[in-house]
């Protein structure tokens, strides 16, 4: 009964609320193509104008880091204390700084 | 490496961590029992939203007045729109949305029983959004709050619509309660055969529900069945009070010493014939969805014929 290949491709969903922020992940949809895609994200995702414009990205089309590259990609970063602006002593009562 | 003694302890880690509040996200390492523990869940949650459509878009055409009709319509696409918010939740964690539709025609996957019972006119259209979406909320509110990343970012967007649905509801339930002594009377009986069902939503009592410990532990369950049920009663109580209906309940009363109402004994034999498949509309319920899920096929393979066709010709151009 069930043929996987049938079942219409998934995209993920962008929404930027309104403009002045970024688009944010809303969820997923499945259509045909991506201008259904785009439909059925309007239908689903925004019927209480909570949106002002929507991406649509094929689910297979995006790159993720792997939870296990986690360490290696963001730990490096720990240690660089420097990067941080409270990293530097300067006198307490220095008021314009 | 002894793989078994690594996933002992990649599980105490997990636990750890749940247990601290902390989020799982999809491509998180999980136990299986988790996945499974969600996949199931979210599924059933998404299949009670999409069954849940059918009671009373029963009343859609038969809406008393173009305002009724136009919320009527609002609120039954809301509900569509929970049931895919939910797929999309569940799909990240492998399962596909054919495997879950699957389940739900063969009758593998189960879905809230409050919606195989009948809507007989249109108290009964109204009475769901007051207390069955009221019980969906009180449910709902702590599952925004789920380990489960996508889950509860679901819930979040679910439980701002339900406001909506619960309060239309009551509105419409006002209106009835306060009209023509037929009226009140369509309330009234609508009350009598909705009380039991919309309290038993809860599910049976904490003494006998197998899964509740561990999703309590791995923070998918906040409150036991009771504790849910207990937060329902004290507010519908009010509500039904307010109105100025009678609670088909003669055991009903208030305990002054806890400060909660206490309801009288529930008939499980009847909610599990239900769940069983045995109440007044599993099978209508049943036979509509597969009528739409067969109706649509046409339509499924139509637009990706459409689609292929667009892909091949924009194929050509660029080559042209
Ligand atoms: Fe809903
Ligand atoms: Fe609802």
């Amino acid at each position: 009964m069930t043929d996987l290949k049938k079942e219409w491709p998934l995209f993920e969903v962008f929404i930027r609320s309104k403009h002045g922020v970024s688009h944010v992940h809303a969820g997923s949809v499945h259509a045909a193509d991506s201008t259904m895609a785009m439909e059925n994200a309007r239908d689903v995702y925004t019927r209480r104008s909570e949106g002002s414009s929507i991406w649509v990205i094929p689910s297979s089309e995006i790159t993720a880091s792997a939870p296990s590259a986690k360490a290696a990609l963001f730990e490096p970063s720990d240690d660089k204390v420097y990067r941080h602006p409270t990293f530097y002593e300067v006198p307490d009562d220095l008021e314009v700084l | 490496m002894d793989v078994h003694h690594e996933d002992k302890d990649m599980r105490a880690r997990f636990d750890a961590y749940v247990a601290d509040e902390g989020k799982v996200e999809p491509k998180d390492w999980m136990p299986d029992g988790y996945r499974k523990t969600l996949v199931r869940q979210i599924s059933q949650h998404a299949h009670s939203e999409i069954i849940g459509m059918q009671p009373e878009g029963n009343w859609i055409s038969r809406a008393p007045s173009l305002r009724r009709k136009m919320i009527l319509i609002a609120k039954v696409q809301d509900e569509a729109g929970h049931g895919l918010y939910l797929y999309s939740a569940a799909e990240t964690l492998g399962v596909t949305r054919d495997e879950m539709d699957e389940a739900l025609l063969s009758g593998k996957a189960k879905y809230s029983s409050i919606f195989n019972y009948p809507t007989l006119n249109w108290a009964d259209a109204v009475i769901i959004g007051w207390l069955v979406d009221g019980a969906a909320i009180t449910n709902q509110i702590p599952l925004c709050r789920c380990s489960f990343g996508p889950y509860g970012r679901a819930m979040v967007r679910v439980c701002k619509e339900e406001a909506f649905h619960q309060r239309q509801g009551y509105e419409g339930m006002m209106v009835l309660a306060k009209g023509t002594p037929e009226q009140k009377a369509m309330a009234q009986d609508a009350l009598n055969r909705w009380w039991w069902p919309a309290i038993k939503m809860f599910g049976p009592p904490d003494s006998d529900s197998p899964h509740s410990d561990q999703n309590t532990l791995w923070k998918i369950k906040r409150f036991s069945n009771d504790e849910l049920r207990q937060k329902y009663l004290d507010m519908v109580v009010k509500q039904a009070n307010a109105l100025g209906l009678t609670i088909p309940d003669p055991d009903l009363k208030f305990d002054e010493d806890t400060g909660h109402w206490v309801s009288g004994p529930m008939d499980w034999d009847e909610f599990w014939a239900v769940v069983k498949g045995n109440g007044p509309c599993n099978r209508q319920r049943m036979k509509h969805r597969q009528k739409a899920h067969d109706d649509g096929l046409w339509v499924r393979e139509a637009a990706v014929a459409f689609a292929e066709k667009q892909a091949k010709r924009n194929n050509q151009q660029k080559a042209a």
